[in-house]
């Protein structure tokens, strides 16, 4: 543990001294590892663990920071060049409406319609898409029987089913919800023909000669042989059910963050704006790691398989 | 001790055609063919002969188009436990743990999570795969796997074993390994094992009769029985015994393997000659 950093930093000179520490932990497991290398080689391995870990962190920073670099610039200076930043509140605005909006209860409100929309339309969007993919990957004439539909459908987007939900649905609750599931069933239920379409068939037959009957083969062998495609489809559907619910709630909706987003609009309420494009990014991003997390979780075996996970 | 007389395999004027019209293929024609209780029979013959398409039958895969085949006097209608199938390919399921693959088929069967357990620690065991239980198939090299795919195939205490060049895709060191470790399985549970292989050491080594077969459409050549002792060693594989059946053998597959190219040059096309490597045999799915 003490030698280590000495060597890491004449070994990593790019690395800026704030960075180092923060990858320290990292590196750390490795030090007492009982080992035949030469105690040289060791220090080498983890100063090149350091140095790559605290490189991924730089670029990070960079990357982010150059767009707050770049939003700061732009509206300190109300830079006008085609676009124009006249009107766009500074990042010190943002924050000053967020510590204000986070400390009265309607915010929340508005996240909790949004979150409670979408993991409804989505729920929905695997108990349907996630069987009949199967149904529809499996048997022939399922897929003669529905395919057809489903092309027609796949290619109007959910934003446009809008006016049609509003007609179909008795409350704006219950289409918003609709067109959130319209928008995240195509993906799962295409991804989900895929994972059987792809599956290795010797599987399909190992399973039916170890005496399983069919019910138990869809349960058994097809459904986890697909399960990497499903979640790939997840991954995808919970983009395109964010896209769509976003949409439904500015033009129909009573609460939730795009409601809130476009009613800062109306309202003239600029830092509002922005705060409610950061919810709603950082709302997707906690969707689309939870739904990560849940794949790693589910398929333990992936962590070995070849070209799988990295 | 009836357990001894189970196992037998019949095949009577099987025939197999696959497609209609043009694309038409006899893939078989006439096959008789029989494996006894507890025997180890190969089938060998030039690739694209119709071997893939036998074993599909017996496994249930594949429907004979015209004669039939009974295991035990009963007719093979579909896929079943009864009879253990060991694939070419890695047929291992990915997403559970090696003590999980082989439990599959008693799960199946109903067989309770205690006692399946057991079995298959005991069955692991016999095959020094213990310690390998709780892997998953992506974590283990090809000669575990297909050992795995073995014991796994055995778990459900099938009548007969079929296995469709089930070392094809091994190195010759852990080849070798692999039959005698089929071998030892082989004798203690007394089962019958259809076998294929393009390898001729390898069925001489492992069998006790070979069936050898004529290039498409497939028919039995030659029906050879191999007189050498049990248990094998690795040492008979240098006696003249041995290595006079081989050289026949060889022969016999040489000049079908030359007259299926023969054909073939006619018919305006050579595919997939001598080695193996013709399609899966998956006919008619059942
Ligand atoms: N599903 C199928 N459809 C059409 N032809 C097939 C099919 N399966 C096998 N064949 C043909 O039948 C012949 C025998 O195949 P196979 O039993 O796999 O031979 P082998 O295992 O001896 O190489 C080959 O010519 C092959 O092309
Ligand atoms: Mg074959």
């Amino acid at each position: 543990m003490q030698p280590a950093p000495i060597y890491l930093i004449d070994k990593a000179p790019p690395t800026p001294p704030e960075k180092a520490p923060r990858s320290q932990p990292e590196a750390a497991p490795a030090a007492p590892q009982p080992t035949v290398r030469p105690p040289s080689a060791l220090l080498q391995s983890i100063a090149d663990l350091a140095q790559r870990k605290a490189l991924t962190m730089l670029l990070g920073v960079i990357s982010v920071g150059s767009l707050f670099l770049f939003w700061y610039v732009g509206t300190r200076y109300q830079l006008e060049f085609y676009i124009r930043f006249k009107n766009i509140p500074t990042p010190w605005a943002v924050y000053e409406e967020a510590v204000k909006v986070l400390a009265s209860g309607d915010f929340y409100v508005n996240v909790a319609y949004s979150l409670r929309r979408i993991l409804s339309g989505f729920l929905i969007a695997i108990l349907i898409g996630a069987p009949l993919g199967l149904l529809i990957g499996q048997y022939r004439r399922v897929r003669e029987m529905f395919m057809p539909a489903v092309e027609i459908l796949r290619p109007i987007p959910a934003i446009a089913w809008v006016p049609m939900a509003i007609m179909l649905w008795p409350t704006s609750e219950a289409s918003i919800v609709f067109i959130t599931f319209i928008g995240a069933f195509f993906p799962i239920l295409l991804n989900t023909v895929h994972g059987v379409h792809s599956m290795d068939g010797v599987l399909l037959r190992a399973g039916k000669c170890l005496g399983a009957s069919e019910p138990r083969l869809f349960w058994h062998v097809i459904l986890p042989a697909s399960l990497p495609q499903i979640f790939t489809g997840l991954t995808v559907g919970m983009g395109v059910a964010w896209v769509s619910l976003i949409a439904a709630e500015m033009i129909s909706g009573q609460y939730g963050v795009g409601y809130y987003t476009w009613e800062a609009y109306s309202l003239v309420n600029y830092p509002a704006i922005v705060l409610g494009m950061i919810t709603i990014g950082v709302l997707g991003l906690i969707c689309s790691g939870a739904i990560r997390l849940a794949g790693v979780i589910v398929m333990p075996w992936l962590a070995f398989a070849p070209g799988g996970r990295k | 001790m009836s357990e001894l007389n189970r196992g037998l395999i019949e095949a009577r004027d099987i025939g197999v055609v696959f497609g209609s019209g043009s694309a038409k293929v006899q893939a078989v024609r006439n096959v008789d063919l029989t494996v006894q209780p507890g025997e180890f029979v190969s089938l060998i013959g030039p690739s694209g002969c119709g071997k893939s398409s036998l074993l599909n039958i017996a496994a249930g895969f594949v429907r004979p188009t015209s004669g039939a085949l009974t295991v035990d006097g009963v007719p093979v209608t579909g896929p079943g436990s009864d009879r253990g199938v060991v694939f070419q390919q890695y047929s291992l399921f990915p997403w559970l743990s090696v003590r999980k693959n082989v439990e599959f088929g008693l799960r199946m069967a109903g067989v309770a999570k205690s006692q399946r357990e057991s079995s298959a620690r005991t069955l692991l065991g016999l095959a020094g795969l213990l310690a390998f239980e709780n892997h998953y198939p992506d974590q283990l090299s090809g000669g575990m796997k297909q050992r795995i795919g073995i014991v796994r195939a055995l778990a459900t205490s099938p009548q007969v074993l079929l296995m469709d060049e089930p070392f094809g895709a091994l190195d010759t060191q852990t080849r070798t390994v692999m039959q005698e470790i089929l071998t030892n399985m082989w004798q203690r549970f007394r089962i019958s094992v259809l076998f294929i292989t393009h390898d001729i050491d390898e069925s001489v080594f492992l069998s006790d009769r070979i069936y050898v077969m004529t290039s498409r459409p497939g028919r039995i050549k030659a029906e050879i029985t191999v007189p050498l002792p049990r248990p094998r060693t690795a040492a008979m594989t240098q006696t003249p015994a041995f290595v006079d059946l081989v050289n026949r053998l060889k022969t016999l597959i040489r000049e079908e393997s030359l007259s299926a190219m023969g054909s073939e040059l006619q018919s305006g096309g050579v595919s997939g000659f001598g080695i193996d490597v013709g399609p899966e045999g998956v006919g008619k799915l059942i």
